[in-house]
């Protein structure tokens, strides 16, 4: 299983000279098997560069939607499969107890917001409230579960190819914690990261950001990587960094993080561009303790 | 191990944080949790007695009527939360486990999570004071 990251910015687009080194795209992360087959986590504006890499293949596309939040769908007028007729695509999304999917995404593909509206997009697209229990998609077995953030938003663990990828990018597990420890059974998103190879995280802002932004839905990254040790992940990917972070503010909270313990994982520092392969469990050996640039 | 349902941690969440007393139970009745305000009336530090199965709680706190009559176990209202999935108030006395009685008050009511799953109930208590 290979991922890459074409989104790893929170909340805003961040572009500008001061955001290249880790980007300024918001949530996007497309996940490929061993035989080609397309995950897509979440569509956030990273996913238009990524469409365009998709252009002429036939095979179908699976958009996996964590929540309806803007900086989540935003690519979505803008993915160029969504313009290809006879293109298979299945997107997925949260249920609400309200309102369909459908309803929900067509507030945003509709005028005034957006000048095409869902029902016109000329693939053959089929929406799905995403079950929250395991199914498969093609190779990929997917774990969905309600998490800790604003309205109904799920986290994602995936399976395949022997390797497992746990996907939260808006998560915050320390609400009401403060981040003493609790029992795993009591922490937001334990079930779908726990031993996960690899672990893609919200990693929004320092510690003392966080106690300015209590119940806004998101982590300081002190409280991301005491939820990575608890789970017992191989590696964790920050993610969902702040618009307000520039790189070298993100480079130096990262390099404070990291150098603050040993931490049993690897760090990664969400950066788009980024692509790495999960591997096969077997081959991943030790993890070791340092931060990859 | 298993996690619980996110509504669940975020409602154990809320309880650790409000001053009223509350207590939590799963689907099947069996205890979760309850919030130091509760702990006063039922006598023990949750710390010490953990998670409890439904026939131990509802029995070991011997709940009572006005007329000093034992309360069924199907009769309280975290029962009635569960078992008929609405909401139940009524008055009774409980021993806590120091021993003490108390007069109190109980307001329970069903949770029920996204895509209609039962998640289990919640019981507020009010402890009835003389005026």
């Amino acid at each position: 299983m290979r991922l890459t990251l074409w989104g790893t910015r929170g909340s805003l687009a961040a572009a500008g000279p001061e955001t290249v080194r880790y980007g300024g795209n918001t949530s996007c992360v497309e996940v490929r098997s061993v035989d080609g087959s397309v995950l897509i986590l979440d569509a956030g504006t990273g996913m238009r560069r990524l469409g365009g890499t998709l252009r002429g293949e036939d095979r179908r596309v699976d958009i996996l939607l964590t929540h309806l939040h803007m900086d989540h769908i935003q690519g979505l007028g803008f993915f160029a499969p969504f313009f290809e007729p006879e293109r298979n695509v299945q997107l997925w999304g949260p249920p609400s107890t309200t309102q369909a999917l459908r309803e929900r995404l067509t507030r945003y593909l509709s005028p005034p917001l957006f000048p095409v509206r869902l029902r016109e997009l000329p693939c053959r697209l089929a929406l799905h409230d995403v079950p929250l229990e395991v199914f498969e998609i093609g190779p990929f077995r997917v774990s969905a579960a309600l998490v800790c953030h604003p309205g109904p938003t799920v986290g994602y663990r995936i399976t395949a190819d022997g390797a497992t990828l746990a996907y939260l990018p808006d998560h915050e597990p320390a609400l009401g914690l403060g981040w003493v420890p609790a029992a795993p059974d009591w922490i937001s998103g334990f079930s779908l990261a726990a031993g996960a190879d690899m672990l893609i995280h919200d990693a929004q802002y320092s510690a003392a950001e966080y106690v300015d932004h209590v119940g806004w839905g998101h982590s300081a990254l002190t409280h991301t990587l005491a939820f990575a040790t608890t789970a017992g992940v191989r590696r964790l990917v920050t993610f969902h960094h702040d618009p307000g972070h520039d790189d070298d503010t993100l480079t130096r909270l990262l390099d404070e993080a990291g150098g603050s313990a040993a931490f049993p994982f690897q760090i990664v520092p969400g950066t788009e561009g980024l692509s790495m392969d999960l591997g096969d469990r077997r081959d991943l050996g030790a993890p070791p303790v340092v931060v990859v640039r | 191990m298993a996690q619980k349902a996110v509504e669940l941690i975020l409602m154990r969440q809320l309880a650790s944080y409000l001053a009223m007393p509350i207590f939590l139970v799963d689907p099947e009745g069996n205890l979760l949790y309850y919030n130091e305000p509760a702990e006063r009336l039922l006598g023990r530090r949750y710390d010490e007695t953990g998670e409890m199965p439904r026939a131990e709680w509802s029995t070991v706190f011997t709940p009572t009527a006005e007329d000093g009559s034992p309360i069924p176990p199907e009769e309280v209202p975290l029962s009635i939360a569960l078992l008929k999935w609405h909401a139940a108030h009524r008055a009774l006395a409980i021993r806590g486990l120091d021993g003490v009685t108390r007069r109190i008050a109980v307001t329970a009511f069903p949770l029920e999570g996204q895509g209609g799953r039962r998640l289990g109930a919640v019981a507020i208590f009010w402890e009835e004071r003389p005026s």
